[in-house]
């Protein structure tokens, strides 16, 4: 088990490098399926390093869409042109969610009819939405993220504020970067 | 080994409380929130009883059955109000709110010791108008823009409106629209109680004489009139202020700071400036979900289970109670224990603000580290005496 993954970044089922099961954020139901080989490789022999915050764009309005600018801590690991259009990607499937159009206003007056108990027994479009977001950002992570040793976390988990993305050291490689930033992330859990 | 499921609530900062093992979320002081229960239901029950065996003989039945769908629904709402969450924003993670110390620190360069450092404030550019985002002390957030702290309930809440005790909780993003069914469903019973109240005494008065009726029908009158009387000119008045708001996209708390009300220019920058696609982007926009998760198990309860690895986490209870090396300011778990530097100058403005930081316990071990920001380079204390001139 990876002892210096101090920050497991969600409910079990987000963790893809412990590779737990089990009950995660209230929406989601599918449990994780057991990660491919190369991220197993990836547990035992990573360490957090540093994470990523990548922050909201306010630009139009406070709809939910995140900055594109590559940050600099990232230039050395993955190439800018994924990085973006993961992001860009997931502003699309949010200001999906987010449309306000002919579904939003049928959704809405048929709630309201049954004095939104129907939400009791139905899944509004912004679950499902962000049922579709869970499943592709857990995609990207193993096909782009976890080779490159980053990892992704689902926004909802960090409040819809940021977008976090640990970066990984190999324990084995000499690199120094690992030391003086974790002084300042290493929590007692 | 057995060990109880720890889910989230129970570990969550901020002074709620949660009811249905998490389900329920409301404020802590609910004592107002019951009296609005029993106002609705004794008045209704007082109707149903007394007036409408009356009214569906000599009148038409469909009046009771509507008046009776008319309070499932106000309850429906008055629930659906009180028991979801307001669209809390949960407080930052240790490594976010180390993250935002960082670009704080970098944006503010070196500060010379005795002087304050700048107030903590990001600036947006939100359709063509410049909007301020301020520095959550509590949550160690930036405030998305139209957020607030409400410091009744200790949380930073999206698209704050009001903190409303006659629900017992906050209005925000999420329970805006199910609070403006609220009170219109409530003024369309309250007029609809009260007017079939007066045919009802004008109809027996027909029959039998004013003083008689008064006299057949003691009970209900004084109270069933008294209170729809009141109720009707102060919710019947909060529901044409909301209707207002709504049609211009505003907030409560914008509305009595008076953040769009004109002055040096600036416009809402929210608004589409037409009436009807605002109500239809409050009233009719997607059912937003809930960020905070109240129902999810905690990580360390079930993980110690499994493993043994970390010794340290299962003798912490929660990953908010941390407390980091500076130079953060020390994670304020609980408000108890909070006791801040500078006294009341806090309380300056209107009553939704951050909390002032706690001094600090521990000595930073980087020399640069700028001195614990204080309320007076709090952004609202700057902002409102820019509003002054």
């Amino acid at each position: 088990m990876c002892m210096d993954l101090w920050f497991c970044p969600g409910p079990a089922g987000r963790c893809l490098l412990l590779g737990e099961g089990g009950a995660s954020h209230q929406f989601s139901v599918v449990p994780p399926p057991p990660p491919p080989p190369h991220l197993q490789e990836l547990r035992r022999s990573a360490s957090l390093a540093n994470k990523v915050f990548i922050q909201r764009d306010y630009s139009e309005g406070t709809a939910c869409r995140f900055q594109t600018k590559f940050p600099s801590e990232l230039e050395s690991r993955i190439e800018r042109t994924l990085f973006e259009d993961t992001v860009k990607t997931l502003n699309t499937f949010y200001t999906e969610a987010e449309k306000i159009g002919g579904q939003s206003y049928l959704e809405g007056c048929l709630a309201c009819a049954t004095a939104y108990l129907i939400f009791l027994c139905m899944e509004t479009r912004y679950e499902k939405v962000l049922k579709k977001i869970a499943k592709y950002i857990q995609e990207q992570n193993e096909k782009i993220y976890a080779p490159r040793g980053l990892l992704i976390t689902d926004p909802i988990e960090r409040g819809m504020r940021v977008i976090e993305v640990s970066i990984y050291e190999d324990r084995g490689s000499s690199g120094s970067s690992s030391g003086s930033s974790s002084v300042s992330v290493s929590t007692a859990r | 080994m057995i060990t109880r499921k720890v889910r989230k609530w129970e570990r969550l900062p901020g002074k709620n409380t949660f009811c249905c093992d998490g389900r329920v979320m409301m404020a802590r002081q609910k004592g107002v929130f019951y009296l609005t229960m029993f106002l609705i239901m004794g008045t209704c029950s007082l109707f149903f009883a007394f007036e409408c065996p009356y009214l569906a003989v000599h009148l038409s039945p469909a009046i009771p059955v509507f008046a009776v769908l008319l309070f499932l629904f106000v309850m429906a709402m008055l629930l659906r109000t009180s028991f979801s969450d307001p669209g809390v924003l949960p407080r930052a993670l240790p490594e976010e709110a180390a993250f935002i110390e960082m670009e704080i620190e970098a944006a503010n360069g070196n500060v010379p010791a005795g002087q304050r450092p700048p107030p903590r404030i990001r600036n947006v550019q939100i359709n063509n108008q410049i909007v301020k985002l301020k520095y959550c002390y509590t949550c160690k957030i930036f405030r998305p823009p139209r957020a607030s702290h409400c410091s009744i309930c200790d949380n930073c809440v999206d698209r704050f409106d009001h903190h409303c005790p006659w629900v017992g909780n906050c209005v925000g993003k999420r329970n805006y629209r199910y609070f403006y069914l609220f009170t219109l469903s409530l003024s369309l019973l309250t007029i609809y109680i009260f007017a079939f109240d007066i045919v009802h005494v004008v109809m027996r008065s027909v029959d039998k004489g004013f003083l008689n009726t008064l006299q057949e029908t003691p009970g209900t009158y004084p109270l069933s009139v008294l209170v729809c009387f009141f109720t009707l000119w102060s919710v019947v008045g909060l529901t044409g202020f909301h209707t207002y708001l709504i049609s211009l996209n505003q907030t409560t708390n914008e509305d009595i700071k008076g953040s769009w009300s004109g002055k040096n220019r600036v416009q809402n920058p929210y608004s589409h400036k037409n009436i009807i696609k605002n109500c239809c982007e409050v009233l009719c926009g997607p059912a937003y979900p809930s960020v905070l998760d109240r129902r999810g198990l905690m990580p360390e309860e079930s993980s110690s289970a499994l493993t043994s690895f970390a010794p340290s986490s299962t003798s912490i209870p929660a990953p908010q109670t941390t407390k980091t090396t500076a130079p953060l300011i020390p994670n304020e778990h609980t408000p108890d224990d909070v006791k801040p530097s500078i006294a009341a100058s806090a309380e300056k403005t209107s009553s939704h603000k951050a909390k002032s930081p706690p001094p600090k316990e521990e000595q930073p071990p980087l020399p640069t580290v700028p001195p614990l920001a204080s309320p007076e380079t709090d952004a609202e204390t700057s902002i409102s005496k820019d509003k002054m001139y």
